[in-house]
């Protein structure tokens, strides 16, 4: 059995105009109670007997690399886990100095994400970041030195100024550099609402340069190896983040800190937002839990689709109406009794998602889980 | 009156009783002390303020309870300025009986006016000093003539300084025949003049000449509909006498009913034991729908009836129809409760369910013009909170099929297909425009750009002229008026009645999208406009239709043929590109909006199109 422990670490030093995430800039000094907090959820989801061995590990943010390598391993030590558990921390390229991977090497990290984003100084700086280009291939020698073989770099598209050549040179720097990553995630500039970048609006993407690079996107990786894992993921073979494939094949797992999420047998919950308040409730004895939901049946059933759909296991292709219609269009390709988003349709996977239905006719012999609950 | 006016309801009944001292009472009236009269007038020419002043001076409304339009009781009415139920009142001037029986303001309800006319022996043709007189209020001073009713002509707001009501005099004199120096000039506004008017009522217009002991013949000139009382219906007794204990027949719907109730408006309800000769007043007999009790019915004693019934009547005919459907589908009920609910009010308009692919299910609605269906519409939105979607009005056409066979189609859909046609005849009118000279270049241009054809043209003074036309109805039903009115700066005026039938070359304009006809825009239109017409919605289609997830084509054809297409690109993009920290929550419920909002739109084929688009499709007027 899989299971994940997911652990956010909301510490930035700067916020991204873009970000919508749970992020702080200026509450550094809680960092050390903060820690504290984290540990103590462990351990008491540990005592109640909520935690399996964790077969993947995930420090994400925030930027993970803000804590010093000690207050991490401290977390690290106190999720229980199993040997061969995959061990991912997030980390700016302009932290990754070789006396830091080395210190998350010997504590148990098994694998580097680091938030490149662009190799091009104008794009970069047109999104907010702060490293230098120069940086990048610093950080991807130190993780090959410090003898971290699990890279991830994470890339965005569609920043305000950048060219499809930008983009291009991007993919080409990122797939070039020696100790190039086994696993990439491009993702495409979103506009989430609430983020200075949603109020300008000279500054939103176009969704259909942001298609063409995302389709150029997958060519070039392909061509280089790659295989898609996930809408926005692609790795070499062997190299698939085992934590993210939790999330896509509806998996269980506990998030830990402000604003984690949690899933457990159709069960998800998250804990509040603020680092102030979570710290606060687990001060308190309290559970951090903000709220949760129970998704059970048809809607659990489509859950389940949804994100298949994001990947190459797809869905049973009785899940998609007019199935023969979208293979025509492109948008599917029938593998057997699933069908699989082609490159077009994974670009169109929103809507493609909105037509699934749990209750099609289930094929036999289908790979994956080819059966759902019954309809309540 | 609608069932939420309530004007009707309980105490109004009883609180008065008819004992105006030096008066006779009602159904005892001598013909001699009764006058009828209606006020012929264009909008805003000042007949509900001269109404009023009417009201005022003789007394008939406390000046404390005095509101302006008195007698416009709907909500419509007064915000446009229109009558459109015929009311009447009954007031006291001079020791004579007088009754106002206020007519329709609008070319649609020509029929109501002409029934309302027959009520009276003289009418009032009320002028505005400063515009002259218009062609609707000269098409109504026409019939009121043919009615052989004495017409007394009055300019009204002479107290503008625009007013030159010695033009106006002469145009009038020049077209009705009346001379200049017979023509009053009042201030309804001021009062002035007023007096003057009512003692001209007196001793110009005839009394009504009935005959008291033949049977009773009594002419239901408007009847509304009220929530408690059911159908009250204003009538105007022309032989025998209306008493309470009648029994009554019908003749035109052929029903009896006892009567529960007489009066008069004086101009509150005021009950009455009998209405003689002459009289005016309401009835009330347990009807529950008006249409068994339509104007031109003629009323008679069912134990001693009329051999003929009076002259005149018609069924009222729709001219104009479209589709009405509810936004959300699951309004239909109410929206056919509503329908039921006016058309006890309103015998003119029709309805019966139809379907459309695009739309879903609604009723097609035939109305009797273009401010008629405004109006129901309006009135079922407002009044009865519902959300409509109107197709684009139609006419009725008639087709002639090579088998002989002659189809009526009031729904361009229904039209066959065209090798069974042999030829289509369209629906004609006789259009009377009256317009400032200055802008006749511009009138006879709108005219010939919509096929009309012109029979007749003449000064009615240097400053004004007189255009008729034979013109199709559809091509008024498309914002003509509108167009006339922006093209003249509003000084045209538009009067029109139906003129027959004529062959002329239609086609039907059909619009496909991913190769689907969608019904709701099916038009049929002239040949000569047909191509113009299909590229114009192909474009405002591709606009008003989001981008699918595949190319869909939007074309629009003529009989089959193709003369329009343009493309709704595919969508290329629209996936979240990421889950934040395994936050699946956020992204299904996304998606289950996503899906929730799916239901709100129409396919048509595998193209998903908003509500809104159809909306939007739909009021395309340019």
């Amino acid at each position: 059995m899989t299971f994940g422990v997911y652990v956010h670490v909301p510490f930035c030093r700067h916020r991204c105009d873009y970000c919508a995430f749970a992020t702080t800039t200026d509450l550094d000094p809680l960092m050390g109670r903060y820690v504290d907090a984290c540990i103590a959820e462990l351990e008491a989801a540990v005592e109640g007997g909520e935690l399996d061995a964790a077969t993947s590990v995930f420090f994400g943010g925030g930027t993970p690399s803000r804590l010093p390598p000690d207050a991490l391993a401290r977390i690290l030590e106190s999720v229980p886990r199993t040997r061969d558990a995959e061990v991912t921390v997030e980390c700016n390229p302009e932290d990754a100095s070789p006396e830091r991977l080395a210190a998350y090497r010997s504590s148990g990290v098994t694998r580097m994400s680091f938030g490149v984003q662009s190799t091009v100084p104008h794009v970069l700086a047109a999104l907010g970041r702060r490293h230098r280009p120069e940086s990048v291939p610093r950080a991807l020698g130190a993780a090959a030195s410090a003898g971290f073989d699990r890279v991830n770099v994470d890339l965005i598209y569609g920043a305000a100024g950048e060219t499809d050549d930008d983009w291009e040179r991007t993919l080409h720097d990122v797939l070039s550099f020696a100790g190039a990553p086994g696993h990439v995630s491009a993702y495409a500039l979103t506009v989430e609402p609430g983020t200075p970048l949603a109020a300008d609006p000279a500054r939103h993407p176009d969704d259909d340069v942001q298609a063409a690079r995302y389709e150029r996107t997958d060519a070039v990786l392909t061509a280089a190896g790659y295989r898609w894992e996930e809408i926005s993921n692609w790795a070499l073979p062997g190299h698939g983040c085992r934590h993210n494939q939790l999330y896509w094949r509806q998996g269980e797992y506990v998030g830990i800190g402000s604003a984690a999420h949690s899933h457990r047998a159709g069960r998800r919950w998250w804990n509040v937002r603020t680092l102030e308040r979570y710290i606060a409730a687990v001060d308190a004895g309290r559970r951090p839990t903000a709220s949760e939901e129970l998704v059970q049946g048809e809607r659990r059933a489509l859950e389940r689709l949804m994100l298949s759909l994001r990947t190459p296991a797809g869905v049973p292709a009785g899940a998609l109406p007019d199935v023969d219609a979208l293979v025509t269009d492109g948008l599917v390709e029938r593998e057997g009794e699933r069908a699989v988003l082609t490159v077009r349709g994974r670009l169109l996977a929103n809507a493609l998602s909105a037509l699934l239905r749990a209750d099609g006719p289930s094929p036999s012999g289908a790979v994956g889980r080819a059966r759902y609950p019954a309809l309540p | 009156m609608c069932p939420v006016d309530g004007g009707f309801a309980g105490p109004h009944y009883d609180r008065r009783t008819v004992s105006a001292s030096g008066v006779p009472a009602p159904g005892k009236v001598p013909s001699d002390r009764i006058r009828n009269f209606s006020i012929i007038s264009h909008v805003d020419h000042g007949k509900s303020t001269l109404s009023d002043r009417i009201l005022e001076l003789t007394g008939a409304v406390d000046p404390r309870l005095m509101r302006e339009q008195y007698l416009d009781s709907m909500d419509i009415e007064r915000e446009r300025g229109i009558t459109i139920k015929a009311q009447n009142v009954r007031v006291v001037y001079r020791d004579h009986i007088l009754h106002l029986i206020d007519t329709p303001g609008h070319v649609d309800f020509g029929y109501e006016v002409s029934r309302s006319l027959a009520a009276c022996e003289g009418a009032v043709l009320l002028v505005d000093a400063s515009q002259g007189i218009q062609a609707q209020t000269l098409a109504n001073g026409y019939q009121a003539i043919e009615h052989d009713l004495e017409i007394v002509a009055v300019l009204n707001k002479i107290d503008l300084p625009a007013a030159d009501p010695d033009r106006c005099a002469k145009e009038i004199e020049q077209v009705l025949g009346i001379g200049a120096g017979e023509i009053l000039r009042i201030s309804a506004k001021t009062g002035e003049g007023v007096a003057e008017l009512l003692d001209a009522i007196v001793e110009r217009i005839p009394a009504p000449r009935g005959d008291r002991s033949a049977p009773l013949r009594a002419l239901i000139f408007d009847s509304a509909y009220d929530q408690y009382r059911g159908v009250v219906s204003s009538v105007r007794v022309v032989d025998g006498v209306l008493g309470t204990r009648s029994r009554l027949r019908f003749m035109q719907a052929g029903a009896v009913h006892d009567v529960e109730e007489i009066g008069v408006r004086a101009p509150d309800p005021t009950k009455a034991d009998e209405l003689g000769p002459g009289e005016v007043g309401y009835l009330i007999a347990g009807i529950k729908n008006v249409g068994e009790a339509r104007s031109g019915e003629t009323v008679t004693d069912a134990s001693a009836p009329a051999g003929e019934p009076l002259a005149g009547y018609r069924d009222p005919k729709p001219m104009v129809f479209c589709g009405l459907y509810p936004i959300d589908g699951d309004e239909l009920p109410e929206l056919r409760d509503a329908l039921d609910k006016l058309k006890l009010n309103d015998a003119s308009f029709t309805y019966e369910p139809e379907s459309s692919h695009a739309l879903g299910f609604g009723f097609r609605c035939g109305f009797l013009g273009l401010l008629h269906m405004e109006i129901i519409r309006e009135r079922l939105e407002r009044e009865f909170d519902l959300s409509l979607i109107a197709t684009a009005p139609s006419v009725e056409y008639r087709a002639y099929l090579t088998d002989g066979i002659v189809v009526e189609v009031d729904n361009p859909t229904d039209l066959p297909d065209a090798s069974r046609i042999d030829h289509v005849d369209e629906p004609l009118l006789t259009a009377t425009i009256l317009t400032p000279s200055e802008y006749t270049g511009t009138v006879m241009e709108l005219c010939q750009s919509r096929r009309a054809d012109m029979q007749r043209m003449e000064y009615l003074s240097p400053e004004r002229m007189e255009l008729v036309y034979t013109i199709p109805l559809a091509e008024v039903v498309v914002d003509f008026f509108d167009q006339l009115k922006s093209r003249t700066k509003g000084y045209a005026s538009l009067d029109y009645e139906p003129s027959g039938y004529a062959t002329a070359n239609l086609a039907r304009v059909d619009l496909l999208i991913n190769h689907v006809p969608v019904d709701a825009f099916s038009t049929i239109v002239h040949r000569s406009q047909a191509d113009v017409y299909g590229r114009r919605m192909a474009e405002k289609l591709r606009e008003l239709i989001p981008r699918q997830l595949f190319d869909v084509p939007i074309q629009a054809a003529v009989g089959g043929r193709v003369v329009a297409r343009e493309t709704v690109k595919a969508r290329r993009k629209d996936v979240l590109a990421k889950c934040y920290g395994g936050d699946i929550t956020r992204k299904r419920k996304l998606l289950e909006r996503q899906k929730e909002g799916k239901k709100r739109m129409k396919s048509i084929g595998r193209v998903e199109v908003p509500q809104e688009a159809f909306i939007s499709a739909l009021r395309l007027e340019d």
